[in-house]
């Protein structure tokens, strides 16, 4: 009953949401007060209905309700409960349905917070975000339906695949998904200012919080997928240029370079058209990257079902909307007024360069990710572009973007001048050349990873230069306290995101160049030496859990010093009722950031194939990504770009200090 | 600088930037990809030796043999044609004989080929997409195989 109770409900919010996606624009149109008014209270009844249909979902496989063929499918009465409830999103139906849930959530917060929108861009803005939402109501209504039953309820589950039985993938897609979907609303706001031919400064301003929400989500979400392949699928990488990564990372690109062309937009009321373009391409890529991961022409795991009728509706909602919005900014964008001029050298212009690459970094990795199935559907050839495509394209696109970075906030608006900028800079030059140095010495006279250790330094101190300049610590130190508290919020949120870029990078560069691998048989007895550690084949134990039997292989490590031997244990899970074996890696942490890495292959005789690895500072790729995100959400504290979008005239009388900076 | 001018500058340098990255990617493509081939295809003598190649099809029953070490020997086959593979390193957790497998790295002048990365499933329901593929040209693509990439 309450399964069916789920399913009504969903039918009725997509009833919501028609209507919602009609009269609104149509009281916009003609000035009608009490319709357009109508969106807010529809959208926040839409996520009700959404609610209740994924909270009966969420019953369903909590109570383990295996006459509904989604819970058979993918649940299993011995799972442990957090399973059962992350296996709600698993799976392929069931992950659609968090994705309506999480685009109603946005809709209602949106309707919620934008109370002070003008209110003919609220209502556009809300019917837009229907629009979204009707087809994705009858994606999943029509094509994947998380409610369907069977006749003869079977008795046991079929289990969720154990990869997916794993803390880290059970936030990972409400995380990556907050992020898809946040993008929606610079979408809805893009195209309702396209539809109304009006946008100005405040209009960014409004949009800004949420591009910024989204991205802080986008952020942690494809993180914490890159942590999750790196700890459970047991290769000891942590990012493969894999498609369905490549589809998270190409509206996080996107998304990026919205971030700082609304900038411009909201100081200096230039990039209009841009950022509206912008808007448009980083819902488009998230669109792009659902298609890609849902309708199965990838082969990957989160490819759960291939059914060519869902590909076909995906790719049509695709064309439907990216086709649609970009015919009416086509049509639209010359009716924007163009904004300020500034000079080649100065914040915008600045800015410009950061759009420009990333946009470029995203191009290459959208040819690299999409050329193979667009060859094969034209000459059925098929080719694999892996990382060496991408190290030849996107590497040497980003390293001009990152060198340029920590100049970029030293500039003036308008006009900079860049000489000063250098003179600021010095120090924190010299210091990198330093870093370089020092690291070409140390560390066996290799230059590309000396050269990122540069890269990384000049990142981080650049951007501490920043701040540290900005409250006059080398000119007034005694001015400096009260500044570093009187500065706006946006301007830690920067420093943090681009300080958090040089960590992740540092992290990058000695994972890449300094990490030691090993693979062979180890027989209990048998010593290896990594590193500095003593690693100690003990022996193997068999174990089990709630729905799977292990081997434990277990390790002592020593570290060289007087410390007592630490336990590293490693195992090869094989859940019972997909008689599907795992890899559950043994990781120890040394020195704060450093990793010693331990996964077990199959056995051979009396021995095992193991693979250990010494991971230096791999820790640092997760926490610069950490440090960005914190960046993120203190820029969201900030009084100006508080998601409660202050009314126009307040927020342009707090943007002017700060603006003369 | 007049409006003109900044303007110009400002598309030179997007300019420049689109072309650096075109270039990139053509050069890339030319270089940095791996073709996707069956067995059958190696047996008709499609490829040259020392290219880098992808090489699919199923892992042919009992022909896994272990060697000193981690190596490991086995054949893959799409039914029509087998190709022996060698490869030093830790299997993924799903290879198995009579299962789909995706092997990368280059045919030696013996014939044999090397691999350095060995692919199979992520789930036990799925093969990958190329290997069924190459099962369907060769003739070989069964009630069975289908079922297994087919959900239900």
């Amino acid at each position: 009953m309450i399964v069916e109770i789920g399913h009504y409900a969903l039918v009725l919010a997509l009833a919501l949401a028609l209507v919602q996606s009609v009269v609104p624009i149509w009281g916009a149109v003609k000035g009608d007060e009490r319709a357009m008014a109508l969106a807010g209270p529809i959208s926040v009844g839409q996520f009700v209905f959404v609610a209740v249909a994924f909270s009966a979902l969420t019953y369903a496989h909590v109570v383990s309700d295996f006459s509904v063929v989604n819970v058979f499918e993918n649940s299993h009465s011995t799972k442990p409960m957090i399973y059962k409830i992350s296996g709600v999103w698993g799976n392929h139906e069931g992950s659609m349905l968090l994705w309506v849930a999480i685009l109603a959530l946005f809709g209602a917060l949106v309707a919620f917070f934008g109370r002070n929108l003008p209110q003919t861009l609220r209502a556009n803005v809300l019917g837009v975000q229907a629009w979204v939402a009707v087809a994705f109501y009858l994606f999943v209504l029509l094509t994947s339906n998380p409610f369907a039953r069977f006749g003869q309820p079977p008795m046991e589950g079929r289990d969720l695949n154990p990869l997916l039985q794993d803390v880290g993938l059970a936030i990972h897609p409400p995380l990556l998904y907050l992020g898809y979907v946040g993008f929606s609303i610079a979408f809805s706001f893009a195209a309702a200012a396209l539809i109304e031919g009006r946008i100005d400064a405040a209009w960014a301003r409004w949009v800004r919080p949420w591009t910024l929400t989204a991205w802080v989500f986008l952020t942690l979400g494809i993180a914490m997928g890159s942590y999750w392949a790196y700890y459970e699928l047991g290769w000891g990488g942590w990012w493969f240029w894999d498609p369905v990564e490549n589809a998270s990372l190409m509206p996080w690109l996107a998304g990026t370079a919205l971030l700082h062309s609304a900038i411009v937009m909201e100081k200096r009321d230039g990039l209009k058209i841009w950022t509206i373009l912008l808007a448009i391409l980083a819902f488009s890529l998230s669109l792009l990257g659902t298609f890609l991961v849902r309708s199965g022409v990838l082969t990957s795991v989160h490819a759960f079902a291939t059914d060519p009728a869902r590909g076909v509706f995906i790719l049509g909602i695709l064309v439907l909307f990216v086709g649609g919005s970009l015919t009416l900014f086509a049509a639209r964008a010359a009716t924007l007024t163009k904004g300020g001029l500034f000079a080649p050298v100065s914040r915008e212009g600045a800015l410009v360069f950061n759009n420009l690459f990333l946009t470029a970094g995203t191009a290459t990795v959208f040819v690299g990710t999409l050329y193979p199935l667009m060859l094969e559907a034209t000459t059925g050839g098929k080719i694999s572009v892996g990382a060496p495509f991408f190290d030849m394209t996107f590497g040497p696109l980003m390293v001009p973007l990152l060198i340029a970075l920590p100049m970029g906030p030293f500039l003036a608006w308008k006009r900079g001048d860049i000489l000063a900028v250098v003179q600021r800079l010095a120090a924190v030059m010299v210091l990198s050349v330093v870093a370089v140095l020092v690291t070409w010495m140390l560390k066996g006279h290799d230059i590309l990873p000396a050269l990122g250790v540069g890269l990384a330094t000049w990142l981080m101190l650049g951007s501490l230069a920043e701040i540290l300049w900005r409250i006059k610590l080398f000119t007034e130190p005694s001015v400096s306290l009260r500044r570093a508290v009187g500065l706006p919020r946006s301007a830690w949120g920067t420093f943090l995101g681009h300080f958090g870029v040089g960590v992740m990078l540092l992290g990058i560069v000695a994972e890449g160049a300094w990490k030691i691998e090993h693979v062979l048989v180890m027989k209990p007895g048998d010593h290896i030496r990594v590193e500095r550690f003593d690693v100690a084949f003990e022996r193997a134990v068999p174990n089990s859990g709630p729905n799977w039997d292990e081997v434990i292989a277990r390790f002592e490590v020593t570290d060289g010093t007087s410390n007592p031997p630490i336990v590293m244990e490693p195992s090869k899970r094989t859940y019972r009722t997909r008689s599907m074996p795992t890899t559950e890696t043994a990781i120890e942490t040394y020195g704060l950031f450093s990793q010693l890495y331990l996964a077990i292959g199959e056995a051979q005789g009396e021995g095992v194939a193991m693979r250990i690895y010494w991971k230096p500072l791999v820790l640092l790729i997760w926490i610069g990504t950490l440090i960005m995100s914190i960046g993120g959400v203190v820029s969201l504290t900030d009084r100006r770009l508080r998601v409660g979008a202050p009314t126009p005239h307040r927020v342009a009388a707090a943007a002017l200090p700060a603006a003369a900076e | 600088m007049t409006r003109k001018q900044k303007r110009l500058t400002l598309i030179g340098f997007a300019g420049l930037v689109l072309a650096a990255a075109v270039g990139l990617v053509l050069f890339a493509l030319n270089d940095r990809i791996t073709f996707f081939t069956s067995p059958t295809d190696l047996a008709v003598g499609k490829v040259k030796p020392g290219t880098r190649l992808r090489l699919g099809g199923l892992v042919e029953a009992g022909s896994i043999e272990r060697a000193e070490g981690t190596t490991v020997r086995f054949r893959v086959t799409d039914g029509a044609n087998t190709v022996p593979v060698t490869y030093t390193g830790i299997l993924p957790d799903l290879f198995r004989e009579g299962q789909g497998t995706v092997a990368e790295g280059m045919v030696g002048t013996d014939g044999v080929f090397k691999a350095d990365t060995v692919l199979a499933k992520h789930d036990e329901k799925y093969m990958p997409k190329e290997v069924a593929d190459a099962l369907k040209a060769s003739g070989h693509w069964g009630e069975d195989a289908a079922k297994a990439t087919l959900k239900k």
